[in-house]
């Protein structure tokens, strides 16, 4: 056997360039992520009056958090966990068969093309988007003026401005996501095994449900856990579609930074809703397989 | 105190705006405005109506200068740019009036020589020496201003019930009812509606208008920044805009003739803003120039109908034409001035208890 000591030093050499290449991530990581969440916990724990900071190493705001208003806080981040797993679950049942179909019902030569068309709406800014479904849903848009034309309301109705647009708005923008997390994992399982499975006489339902899908969940996993991470910490979906008639904790933490510039309580709330991302993080984690999509 | 009315200063009706006038900006100022170079450039710090190519290019062509935009949404925010700056990066600020001594008191702004302003032509209404001097020197001369009171849609809501200030708790409007969120001047127009002025508003006083603006809650079908309750207005989700004005429906009344505004009988809250110099600048002359045609007759027109918002001129000689006028109900300013209350920027503590009850308003 070989020995890297008995290579040409510069064979040699490679390994250590290698033990180096991650490098460059490690940094950014570092000062974009890890710097800022330790910045942001130290500015957690400390108080402002004035503009002036005035206590180190307290835990008022958590405790603030937890007491303000009657739980006011808690019921924000209990809106937001409720819904980010109704976004989620939504986004999870309308992706997967688009993904189903495009990978294993479309024509190889049209996927591509399919593909293109199914981003196409990313390429629209996010804002622009809520807009417009405020448009579409409103009392003068296209979903009501349909209703009334097909006689199924008397008058307008108005669909904006409430929790369902949130959600719409979210599944539309997830979905989409999810759909491309999922289809690359689909495409990934290797037909012989489906073509197996149906040679030793599983009917196609019992291909999918013993095949297919549990081969499948990394990628649900991961478009799930990346769907509830993104919607979880969004705030200009609500702040556009939701009408603010409920409070959700990102716009519960604007209000703070952008009304009082309290940057402590902000602090400590995103650090509450860091601790939430966190607890969903173990709980995909056991389904996390980024190798598979 | 003066130091928290800044840093917890909330932020105005413009912070809102911005968002809607991206868009403007993009299509104005955001781009360059002339090919040709010019010899020299001015930077200026303001709100976002000034980054309108309509207000800046007449005297960028006339003295050959390159002004140079940047748009803030909070007075908190504006400080932050400043102290990443070097003394003199920047030459002229457009600030709210309520923030010009704290502004003047920390040594940025340069005193403006009174003679080649136009005090007489300012609604003297708006002078303000106690927010815009310091020891008899002007630090930042009024430019535009308007009110918090209630837009509606004329051709769904009688002039005459908006001009009563329980139209805020009409049942008949339940659904139909649009709150601007920015809460200090909602806050204070319930105040009003209550009967009490925004600086008789105390700790003491909250827990009754907390009750009164919870009243509100079921009958509200959006509250929202500038863009969502116009966007209300427009689609029909609302017919009122609780704490709108003419900075939110003047700009569109072109388009939709139905938008209107009017100050309630038991009055509405004033917002005004002042341009002034900043005393690191080097260019003070051609700075005050700048100043001088923004509250000319000429700037102070285009400033008005800047595309970002609509807003009233200081300057009663401001070129504007009937029309309008007519949308900023110019007639009716005298009254309106003197039945509208100033700006009333809370301590920080009553401040946060405010704040903690508009939470709960959201909330509820």
């Amino acid at each position: 056997m070989r020995t890297i000591a008995g290579l040409p030093m510069t064979t040699r050499a490679a390994p250590r360039l290698l033990a180096w290449a991650p490098a460059p991530a490690v940094i950014w990581t570092a000062l974009f992520f890890i710097l800022p969440l330790l910045a942001m916990a130290l500015v957690s724990l400390t108080r402002r009056e004035r503009g002036q900071t005035v206590d180190l190493w307290t835990f008022a705001n958590y405790g603030t958090f937890l007491t303000q208003g009657g739980g006011v806080f808690l019921e924000a981040l209990r809106n937001s966990i409720e819904v980010t797993l109704i976004v989620t679950v939504l986004s999870v049942l309308v992706a997967y068969p688009i993904a189903y179909v495009l990978a294993y019902r479309v024509p190889a030569r049209w996927q591509r093309v399919l593909l293109v068309l199914l981003v196409l709406p990313f390429w629209t800014s996010y804002v622009i988007r809520s807009y417009s479904w405020l448009l579409v849903l409103s009392e003068k848009g296209i979903i009501s003026l349909a209703l009334q034309g097909l006689g199924l309301a008397d008058g307008p109705v108005g669909l904006g401005n409430t929790r369902g647009a949130t959600v719409l708005g979210f599944v539309h923008f997830f979905a989409m996501l999810l759909t491309l997390t999922i289809y690359a994992n689909l495409v990934q399982i290797r037909e012989s095994y489906r073509r197996a499975a149906a040679d030793l006489g599983a009917s196609p339902l019992q291909v999918f449900l013993r095949i297919t899908m549990p081969l499948s969940l990394p990628g649900v996993a991961v478009g799930a856990f990346l769907t509830f991470v993104l919607a979880i910490g969004d705030y200009v979906t609500p702040q556009i579609l939701g009408g603010s008639r409920e409070l959700l904790l990102p716009q519960a933490i604007m209000l703070q930074v952008g009304r009082t510039a309290d940057f402590p309580l902000a602090s400590a709330m995103s650090m509450v809703l860091m601790a939430v991302v966190t607890l969903a993080y173990l709980l995909f984690a056991r389904h996390l397989r980024m190798d598979r999509v | 105190m003066r130091r928290s009315s800044i840093i917890n200063a909330p932020i105005t009706r413009r912070r809102a705006l911005r968002a809607g006038a991206a868009a403007a900006i993009l299509a104005g100022a955001g781009l360059p405005r002339r090919s040709r170079a010019a010899e020299q450039e001015l930077n200026i710090l303001v709100w976002c109506d000034h980054t309108d190519a309509a207000l800046l290019q007449p005297f960028e062509e006339a003295h050959n200068v390159r002004i140079n935009v940047k748009d803030y949404q909070e007075t908190g925010a504006a400080l932050a740019v400043l102290e990443q700056s070097q003394p003199g990066d920047w030459d002229v600020f457009v600030v709210d009036s309520v923030d010009v001594r704290r502004v003047a008191e920390q040594g940025l702004l340069a005193p403006l020589d009174d003679v080649q302003l136009p005090w007489d032509s300012i609604f003297p209404e708006l002078h303000a020496p106690e927010l815009h001097k310091i020891d008899g020197k002007t630090y930042a001369v009024p430019e535009k201003f308007g009110y918090n009171s209630i837009a509606f849609d004329k051709s769904k809501v009688e002039e005459a019930e908006v001009r009563r200030a329980d139209i805020m708790w009409n049942p008949k409007y339940k659904g139909r009812i649009a709150v601007y969120d920015y809460y200090i001047p909602a806050m204070e127009m319930v105040a009003l509606g209550m009967g009490i002025r925004p600086d008789q508003i105390t700790a003491e006083k909250l827990p009754a208008i907390r009750e009164k603006l919870l009243e509100i809650k079921p009958l509200a079908s959006v509250i929202g920044d500038v863009p969502t309750v116009q966007n209300a207005l427009v689609t029909g989700a609302a017919d009122i805009i609780i704490a709108g004005g003419e900075f939110v429906v003047a700009g569109l009344a072109q388009e939709n003739p139905n938008l209107d505004w009017v100050l309630p009988d038991s009055g509405g809250i004033r917002w005004m803003q002042g341009v002034g110099i900043f005393e690191a600048s080097q260019k003070k002359e051609l700075a005050a120039e700048l100043v001088k045609y923004i509250v000319g007759p000429d700037g102070q027109a285009r400033l008005a109908t800047a595309s970002c918002y609509w807003a009233m001129p200081t300057n009663q000689q401001a070129a504007l034409g009937d029309a309008e006028k007519q949308r900023l109900r110019w007639n009716e300013q005298p009254g309106f001035i003197k039945n509208s209350y100033p700006y009333f920027i809370p301590d920080e503590t009553l401040n946060k208890a405010m704040l903690e009850v508009w939470t709960e308003f959201l909330q509820a």
